[in-house]
């Protein structure tokens, strides 16, 4: 039923997905749909693979020596891995937020109009108004907007962490993944990236990995719980965190290490 | 000694104390005693090439024309020369050693071809500069005809530049945090782009500071540019006219007995002019990797 639920406007499908490092085969056939326009985490314990799923959605691993994979990842109609896809416009489509802040050493202006110069946005009134669109989607702008050319880095960590999401939204993407985007914030800092997610729910469709249980329950419409590289559960949040199908799902939620 | 403090009872009498001669106090005295000697050191040179230099460093001297060979008037010619041949070589050598660095950083495994670039390097910096010199005189000056000139100097003084820039440069590369890439190809951007947008800039102070290292050295180098720069007295006109470069003239003034105390004029203005290059590294370096807060409500 959850899973019913879930096909409806998916934007993203995971059909049969398998990913080898080598010969260890890390994700065993996941199907998964993300819907649009709502928040999708991924919880499970580590080395449960749902960075490595994360990873696949935008072909991250592509750039890990010796992964192979297998099945489908589709997005807008066509299976991401087949050769004619253009890898530069995927990521450009599915915008990407990592653990850690990762500000570049540029100014705070550079620092988001590198994604739209990447693609060969040149004309200065266009890229100005790409980084306030992007600032000002983010909720940056009004603090920021004097201090454009100051470097990034000396922004707090929950600011630059809005700095890499308005770099990920500045490209015009419509899903944003993001890869345990809290774990370097303070539990407020936090507070205000969950408070940004909702907002860019209405545009976007965001998945989220995490291993905060607290924030899946908060921050997400929908919840897959991933163990030993396959998906053992997949549904509503709610339903996932009151009244799962899965013992495992449960044992896990309930801090009960599986 | 702390014989008479509150603890001693707890131990018995004497448990806690030093020895006489601490052999922590005596290492101590020898490392400060090294680092006061190598600062001595410095200050001493600079101290008395400055002293005996100063009285000689007049305008007249920095922006006149020598004469009688260099007994009388100035050294303006020198400055051009050194100027023009420094940043020439810095024009030739930087992009190449850059372009080196990335090629080994970004563009390729460890592999044969890659020791073979780095064993190359490598060997560079060991062949002394005289060597340079007689290779830029034989192929540069003779083989190709360039004469003795600025050209063929900056030629030469580049591929000694190489390995510097080349080592420096792979270092500043290779510190840039594996995750900016990351980030980069994640945006959407190729290699190249991920390299010119991202990874080159991150790494800008450390390559700058290489380039600075390397032009000081070729701003003092004397061997290898007297054989193929010349040691015309004149101002040059372009880059094929032969130059005297500062430490050349130094060498050809107190070595040829003209005039010591012209001599040390030019040492000190060298000295000036590689330490005014120096502190302005520092500084542009410290702003440029300083990090700047951004004033927040």
């Amino acid at each position: 039923m959850g899973t019913e639920s879930m096909s409806a406007g998916a934007k993203v499908t995971a059909k049969d997905f398998r990913l080898y490092y080598g010969d260890f085969l890390a994700l065993k056939g996941l199907n998964v749909d993300f819907p649009d326009k709502s928040i999708t985490a991924i919880i499970g314990p580590s080395g449960c693979g749902k960075s490595t799923f994360l990873r696949s959605i935008n072909r991250m691993n592509d750039l890990i020596e010796g992964v192979r994979v297998a099945g489908e990842i589709v997005y807008q109609g066509t299976n991401i891995y087949d050769p004619s896809v253009d890898l530069m416009w995927l990521r450009s489509r599915v915008g990407m937020v990592f653990q850690r802040p990762v500000a570049f050493p540029l100014s705070i202006y550079d620092n988001v109009a590198c994604a739209p110069r990447v693609q060969g946005v040149r004309k200065r009134s266009e890229l100005d108004e790409i980084v306030e669109r992007s600032l000002r989607g983010v909720g940056l702008w009004d603090d920021v907007k004097d201090d454009l050319k100051k470097s990034a880095l000396g922004l707090s960590l929950g600011n630059q962490q809005k700095l890499c999401i308005a770099r990920a939204i500045s490209t015009n993407p419509d899903v944003i993944l993001l890869d345990e985007p809290a774990s370097a914030l303070d539990p407020i800092a936090t507070l205000v990236l969950e408070d940004l997610m909702w907002k860019l729910r209405e545009d976007y469709c965001l998945v989220i990995v995490t291993h905060n249980m607290q924030q899946a329950a908060r921050a997400s419409d929908y919840t897959v719980f991933m163990l030993g590289g396959e998906v053992v559960e997949t549904g509503p949040t709610r339903q996932v965190f009151t009244n799962p199908r899965d013992p495992r799902t449960e044992r896990y939620i309930t801090g009960k290490l599986v | 000694m702390a014989p008479s403090s509150g603890t001693d009872g707890a131990y018995g009498p004497g448990a806690l104390k030093r020895p006489k001669r601490s052999p922590g106090r005596f290492g101590m005295a020898l490392v400060q005693g090294c680092a006061v000697l190598t600062v001595a050191v410095l200050v001493f040179i600079i101290g008395y090439v400055m002293v005996k230099g100063a009285r000689v460093m007049t305008p007249g001297f920095l922006l006149g024309s020598p004469e009688k060979m260099g007994r009388e008037g100035g050294i303006f010619p020198s400055i051009v020369g050194t100027v023009s041949l420094t940043l020439a070589s810095v024009i030739i050598a930087a992009p190449l050693g850059i372009g080196t660095a990335v090629f080994l950083t970004e563009y390729t495994q460890e592999g044969l071809f890659s020791r073979i670039v780095r064993f190359g390097t490598e060997s560079l910096a060991g062949i002394p500069s005289i060597i340079f010199g007689l290779f830029g005189f034989l192929f540069f000056v003779i083989r190709l005809g360039m004469g003795w000139s600025i050209l063929s100097g900056s030629l030469t003084l580049a591929a000694m530049m190489l390995p510097t820039i080349v080592r420096t440069s792979e270092e500043a590369l290779r510190s840039v945090p594996d995750v900016y890439k990351e980030t980069a190809y994640a945006l959407g951007a190729s290699r190249w782009q991920t390299v010119a947008s991202v990874v080159l800039p991150t790494a800008m102070p450390g390559i700058v500071t290489g380039v600075i290292l390397a032009m000081g050295r070729a701003v003092g180098e004397t061997a290898a540019v007297i054989f193929t720069a010349g040691s015309s007295l004149r101002l040059p006109k372009s880059i094929f006219d032969p130059v005297r470069t500062l430490p050349v003239h130094f060498y050809i003034l107190a070595r040829e007995g003209i005039s010591i105390e012209n001599a040390y004029g030019t040492a000190a203005v060298l000295l000036s002019a590689v330490l005014l290059v120096d502190f302005a590294a520092y500084y542009i370096l410290h702003r440029i990797s300083k990090k700047r807060p951004v004033a927040r409500r």
